[in-house]
């Protein structure tokens, strides 16, 4: 039972109401945490290129919360009131939204790869011996394979389901007949 | 189709806004998602604390393989480190595939997790736009850790990212960005975990989310919309695209025919020739100012240390006893090549041409590059010795090509491949 009292203890340290709001504990991790990133911030900060550096850490949040977010977000919105005004067929968003969000996703992390500037290209052809061309036509087809895949799956979901439906109808049927049936028929 | 595609989407997002009613993000109703909830949000947290503690111990063991402080900091792009070098060892020669599978996990997880970071960024969006922006000093301080934490993030993600594509945009040589980031990224990271961890932990454990009016992460939506995917559904979506990326780019550290699966990766594909130099080139001859003229038939090899000097062409040097070695390269781009049998002298022999005999020391190595930021670079004692580091001449039974290093390279077991220098015009040792 001691633990459970340490733990109490910790989450008082934590989240007691302290002068500065938050626990002391929570003050003393901010502040050690704060100076380790004062030691290497410094050092991140030491080139000519400081104001630019301060850019790309700040800016990367700002674009991801601001714009990339926002941007994926009301894409997918706009995507699951569209399919489901179309008959209401819940399951249709995930056909679309999957293969959808994947192609985005492999054009985000590889950008540079798939659609380089012409230096950029000229660039890795240089320096790999390989062909900067081909990571395009590599992305579509598997863009092309997503989808293909995903409306591969929805048409044999659909077939089962309507297979499923009719064996259920029938089978509904032939039951209602048997019961309909006069006894001692 | 398109334009009533973007007028649902238009309508959507001002009912999401609450169109007569306007409710801003600071509001916790703009936020509808039945996702969100401390749950989720906990889940993708244990994922990323597995992840990027691989990705930070991955990441300080590729800057040990450096060797940073040998030869009074040759191989060293962070003079400045101070206190950030404290853990470093001298890095091992074996096992010969340690480099190979340390770079290639710090790469290829880091692009597998990309996906989780941006779910587990989604799904805390809320918190950004809470008000009163701070309740307390503490509540404050915590709010700038986390602007540090996710900008931390982003920037080491980012960073990495177009590095490993040679899109060398980001403001400064990559070396500092990266191991300076991740050092502010990881004071954050270590006390938003502390932080968190007690929550997390019940999150794991209840398997529910509380209700809105219970709630005390701020994250479960007051008034959610009807769900379009189960919480299992949306966890499934980015564990399908951890597993696509991982798929697209695992290949190019595995090699063989694995290879070919690397669709998307740089290295992978295919390799850029056949036959025995066919393998895949970091920096080519012609990218950094090699001409032929230097590496032919005038082409001397400067061996010096202890006060003596030897001159060898390219016939003294296969007069000397030859060594094999089957060892890969593993870029600090993640990806690498399988064994390659390299041919050549072994560096503890040219050592005892000046003199050191036994114990040879450490050797600074020269190349005749004249571009790229380790055409001069330092090799510990440790390395020498190893009776598999070689100043290779052939590969795979071959002359090497101009594009691995003609007339001679340097291959040294489980070091990082820009240590294994190409064109080498100078050797030596001793002298620091």
């Amino acid at each position: 039972m001691r633990w459970r009292e340490r733990a109490r203890r910790v989450r008082q340290l934590l989240s007691g109401h302290h002068w500065c709001g938050e626990g002391s504990l929570h003050l003393l991790l901010m502040l050690a945490s704060f100076a380790l990133t004062a030691y290497a911030g410094l050092r991140l900060l030491a080139g000519g290129q400081w104001p630019l550096v301060v850019v790309w850490f700040a800016g990367a949040a700002l674009l991801h919360d601001l714009v990339l977010l926002p941007l994926y977000a009301l894409a997918d919105r706009a995507l699951a009131r569209y399919t489901a005004a179309r008959g209401g067929h819940r399951a249709w968003t995930a056909y679309v939204r999957v293969p959808a969000a994947l192609s985005a996703l492999l054009l985000l992390v590889w950008f540079p790869l798939i659609a380089p500037s012409a230096g950029s290209a000229a660039h890795y052809e240089a320096a790999t011996g390989l062909p900067a061309g081909v990571f395009l036509p590599r992305w579509l087809l598997l863009t092309a394979a997503l989808f293909a895949l995903s409306a591969v799956w929805l048409l044999c979901r659909t077939a089962a389901a309507r297979r499923a439906g009719t064996g259920a109808v029938r089978r509904r049927r032939r039951a209602t007949k048997q019961r309909s049936a006069p006894p001692g028929d | 189709m398109g334009r009533s595609l973007l007028g649902t989407g238009c309508a959507a997002y001002l009912r999401g806004m609450g169109a007569s009613h306007l409710t801003p993000p600071t509001s916790p109703s703009f936020w509808r998602s039945p996702l969100r909830g401390p749950r989720l949000t906990a889940l993708l947290g244990v994922v990323l604390l597995a992840g990027i503690t691989l990705l930070f111990v991955t990441g300080l063991l590729s800057y040990a393989a450096y060797n940073p402080d040998l030869a009074g900091g040759v191989n060293d792009k962070t003079p400045g480190k101070g206190l950030l070098g404290f853990y470093l060892f001298s890095w091992p020669t074996g096992p010969y595939w340690l480099y190979r599978l340390t770079q290639g996990l710090h790469v290829t997880v880091g692009v597998a997790l990309v996906p989780v970071l941006l779910a587990k960024l989604w799904s805390v969006i809320p918190k950004l736009f809470t008000l009163p922006p701070a309740r307390s000093l503490g509540h404050a301080m915590e709010r700038l850790s986390l602007l540090l934490l996710v900008g931390g993030a982003l920037f080491e993600f980012a960073t990495g990212l177009l590095n490993i594509q040679l899109e060398y945009v980001f403001p400064g040589s990559f070396y500092p960005l990266h191991f300076y980031g991740a050092w502010v990224f990881i004071g954050a990271f270590v006390a938003h975990v502390a932080l968190r961890l007690p929550r997390t932990v019940r999150a794991v454990r209840e398997r529910t989310d509380p209700a809105p009016d219970a709630d005390d992460t701020g994250l479960v939506a007051p008034r959610p919309d009807p769900p379009t995917v189960s919480r299992r559904g949306a966890l499934g979506l980015v564990g399908a695209g951890s597993l696509l990326l991982l798929a697209t780019t695992a290949g190019q550290s595995i090699g063989g025919w694995w290879r070919r699966t690397a669709l998307l990766a740089p290295h992978g594909g295919r390799d850029p020739g056949s036959g025995p130099n066919g393998f895949q080139i970091n920096k080519s001859a012609a990218a950094v100012g090699i001409r032929e003229q230097d590496t032919g038939a005038d082409w001397r090899l400067t061996v010096e240390g202890g006060g003596r000097r030897v001159r060898l062409d390219r016939a003294g040097l296969l007069r000397l006893p030859q060594h094999t070695s089957a060892l890969p390269i593993a870029c600090v781009e993640g990806w690498s090549t399988d064994n390659q049998q390299w041919g050549g002298v072994r560096l503890r022999d040219l050592a005892a041409l000046v003199g050191f005999e036994g114990e040879p020391p450490g050797v600074v190595v020269e190349s005749l590059q004249l571009r790229g930021a380790f055409r001069r670079a330092a090799l510990s004692a440790h390395q020498v010795r190893d009776p598999r580091s070689l100043l290779a001449l052939r590969v795979g039974g071959a002359e090497l090509s101009a594009d691995h290093g003609h007339p001679a390279r340097i291959i040294v077991p489980a070091a990082p491949g820009v240590l294994n220098t190409k064109w080498v015009s100078r050797l030596t040792f001793g002298e620091w």
